[in-house]
């Protein structure tokens, strides 16, 4: 059956479109893009005031299914993201039991066929159990469709390792995602290493930590030829790191999420409260100044959540205990419209740039365009919408969002995922 | 009205200069009550404390408990473990639980920081935080204050250096800020891996070098050096630690003919303070232990609405 979009403001940068007219959509491809279009029959959404932009994509989401099901499924994640305005998300492997062989991925891309509603790209983890020890089987779960390779929630620790996970996963054109964490320096450190850790008495996690591990694997890759995704930069120093390599041509692409950019470590305060507490930790309101720049000139090439639900009785034990993360999925494009589209520092065209281009090209997936013949993975923004963060607007099983309280501005109102709705009207299609 | 400016005593940031002041005066009078035969007032009849220790301690807690006691509330001990997966309890679930059972002040110790914060937001009890994680010891730090006072007689403009293990001391977190607000000078003295990140922030001096600062020091506050962690030990013995932090005779004769020298216990004889100095005149350590049940007694006694100074009448 047809589809119909009819007076969107279509914007995609890939093609050099910005205009307000309609787009039909059918079996599952974009038809047609042009001025006063009719179906014969079929279905109209008037997209009036409302932006339209290819399809988003997260890299970096934790679906916590096998094993937290509490937390997350692959169900309730994946409408999460269609919440969030995403047709496309990638699980990182730290579930339990850890996805480090090939019929673990399979289980997750069945999942996804059976249970989801956005497509899901499985990320493979690169040593097994991710324990950083011994290379899992990177062509065994390539093969059965991970996109990427990570330890992510640790940092491989031995740059031995990291190197052997490069050269190996070249043979497979292995991306290979780095959770830069160098554990002798973070220790037991909970938040930013300086004043708050000092004023609120925790153990402090330094940027130092995260710098000399973006420092090493660009090292690695550029020794290597290894692709390296650099996952939630959060440090003025690694952005200055990924400059550099990118001038000098390493292959590298990195990632930052809102929370880093929308919030730093003067939130932290007496209330020690735990849904702030992130791995790696809210830095320096400089820091964030750095990451906003480094998103402005390019040097990180997009905006990825690290959805990280957590149940409500863990989050609430003392702040050391806690574990480290915040939701994200649903909150990521409100909170760029609100941060960054309204006050006019980004225009919807690094939107598109960050949230769907960016994204595809950095883990290698498949292309989609706003012209006729693209896979028809869609998303419809209505700017102008007033969200209101709280238990209610979740779709996640979980709520530990930062960012709860917020009221913001813009929000996706239609999500298509090959042609068939994963939202619509705000509302999840099930 | 109540006598000081704060519901819960939580960290020194609660507390203003006033208060402090009414704080120490207050705990003059019971100091006095300490030194009778019958050292007990009625003052709190019929109130419940309740020291929560989820970390071990008993010196601190011992000090509360004879507070309490000697005000005549009803003071039970809780102890446990601070780790909910030990303990099978969250920390939210213990403050329901004896808020349940109508207690009017808890003293919470606790492993991590911020644990107390928690105790006030699930009860309607007064808290003092009897110290949480590398954060703050609140009433060890008046408890110190009222030593100082008592010895030197005053508190505005003397110069406090704090040497030894700062990073991993709450002891610090309270004393700086405490002596900030009293007009005191503080100085960190420390090798850097035992200093926190941004010792400014807290609105201390900072030193490496003890014998370079000495000579300025009205007061040597000597922090207890943890000796349990044999590997990871941020300094490469204890007989370095000794040469150049140690409190000494030499040292000692090289500082002021008036510096006192102080300690929170429980000390290490011949790493941070030697023998003969432990048990010279200069130190006032047991002074110190001394002034704990007293300010102690102060503040219960102010949390619950008493009115100041007129304690012991």
């Amino acid at each position: 059956m047809a589809l119909l979009l009819r007076n969107g403001r279509l914007i995609d940068p890939a093609v050099g479109l910005d205009a307000i007219c309609d787009m039909i959509v059918g079996d599952g491809r974009i038809v047609e893009i042009g001025e006063d279009l009719t179906i014969p029959e079929g279905e109209i959404i008037e997209c009036a005031e409302k932006v339209v932009v290819p399809g988003l994509v997260d890299l970096h989401a934790h679906l916590r299914e096998p094993g937290r099901e509490d937390e997350e499924t692959v169900a309730s994640g994946t409408r999460a993201a269609a919440h969030g305005g995403f047709t496309a998300v990638c699980a990182m492997p730290n579930t339990l039991p850890v996805c480090d062989t090939g019929s673990k991925v399979r289980f997750l891309v069945e999942r996804a066929e059976e249970t989801g509603v956005v497509r899901v790209h499985p990320i493979g983890a690169a040593t097994v159990g991710q324990r950083g020890e011994t290379l899992a089987e990177i062509g065994d779960m390539a093969a059965e469709g991970a996109v990427a390779f990570s330890d992510d929630g640790r940092g491989i620790q031995s740059a031995g390792m990291m190197r052997r996970v490069m050269e190996y996963g070249m043979a497979f054109d292995a991306i290979v995602v780095s959770h830069c964490e160098e554990e002798s320096l973070v220790r037991n450190g909970v938040v930013n290493e300086g004043a708050v850790s000092t004023r609120l008495g925790m153990p402090g996690w330094p940027a130092a930590a995260e710098e000399v591990m973006v420092d090493r694997d660009i090292r690695l890759a550029e020794l290597t030829g290894c692709r390296l995704h650099l996952a939630h930069l959060s440090t003025a120093g690694s952005v200055a790191l990924v400059r550099a390599a990118k001038e000098r041509g390493a292959p590298v692409t990195a990632e930052v999420t809102p929370h880093h950019l929308f919030l730093d470590e003067d939130v932290l305060g007496p209330s020690y409260d735990t849904y702030l507490k992130m791995n790696p930790p809210l830095r320096t309101s400089s820091d964030r100044a750095a990451l906003l720049d480094a998103l402005l000139d390019g040097t990180i090439d997009c905006v990825a959540t690290d959805h990280a639900p957590h149940a409500l009785h863990e989050k609430e034990m003392e702040f050391e205990l806690a574990p480290f993360g915040t939701t994200g999925l649903e909150t990521a494009l409100p909170l760029i419209i609100t941060n960054l589209i309204e006050p006019g520092v980004l225009d919807w065209a690094d939107v598109v740039r960050l949230m769907a281009h960016g994204p595809r090209e950095a883990f290698g997936l498949s292309p989609v365009c706003l012209g006729s013949g693209s896979v028809a993975d869609v998303t419809v923004i209505d700017p102008e919408a007033k969200v209101e963060v709280c238990k209610e607007w979740f779709v996640s099983k979980s709520s530990n969002s930062a960012f709860n309280g917020a009221m913001l501005l813009g929000r996706a109102t239609e999500v298509l995922v090959e042609g068939r709705f994963a939202l619509k009207n705000g509302k999840v299609v099930d | 009205m109540t006598a000081i400016s704060c519901r819960h005593i939580i960290s020194m940031d609660d507390l203003s200069a006033e208060d402090i002041t009414t704080i120490l005066d207050t705990a003059e009078s019971f100091k006095e009550v300490n030194e009778r035969r019958i050292k007990k007032l009625p003052t709190l009849r019929g109130r419940t404390i309740i020291n929560l220790f989820l970390e071990p301690s008993t010196r601190t807690r011992t000090s509360f408990e004879i507070a309490a006691k000697r005000l005549s509330a009803d003071a039970i001990n809780m102890t446990g473990s601070s780790s909910a997966t030990v303990k099978g309890e969250s920390l939210r679930d213990t403050a329901q639980t004896l808020s349940a059972m109508a207690c009017d002040l808890i003293v919470v110790r606790h492993r991590y920081a911020g644990a107390p914060q928690v105790i006030v937001e699930c009860m309607e009890a007064h808290v003092i935080n009897g110290g949480d994680g590398l954060h703050q010891h609140p009433t060890q730090a008046l408890l110190d204050l009222f030593t100082i006072r008592q010895h030197a007689g005053r508190l505005e403009g003397l110069t406090v250096g704090i040497v030894g293990d700062i990073s991993h001391s709450r002891v610090a977190g309270s004393l700086v800020p405490a002596l900030r607000k009293v007009g005191a000078t503080p100085v960190l003295v420390a090798p850097p891996t035992l200093l926190p990140a941004r010792p400014d922030i807290l609105g201390a001096e900072v030193a490496t070098s003890l014998d370079e600062v000495l000579p300025e020091l009205d007061i040597s506050y000597l922090l207890r050096v943890q000796t349990e962690r044999a590997e990871d030990m941020p300094f490469p013995s204890l007989r370095e630690y000794a040469r150049f932090y140690g409190m000494n005779e030499t040292r000692l004769a090289a500082a002021k003919p008036e510096m006192l020298v102080m300690h929170p216990g429980p000390m290490n004889r011949g790493v941070e303070i030697s023998s003969a100095v432990a048990d010279s005149p200069r130190a006032i350590v047991l002074d110190q232990v001394n002034a704990g049940v007293a300010v102690r007694m102060a503040v219960m006694y102010l949390l619950l609405g008493g009115e100041p100074h007129g304690a012991a009448a």
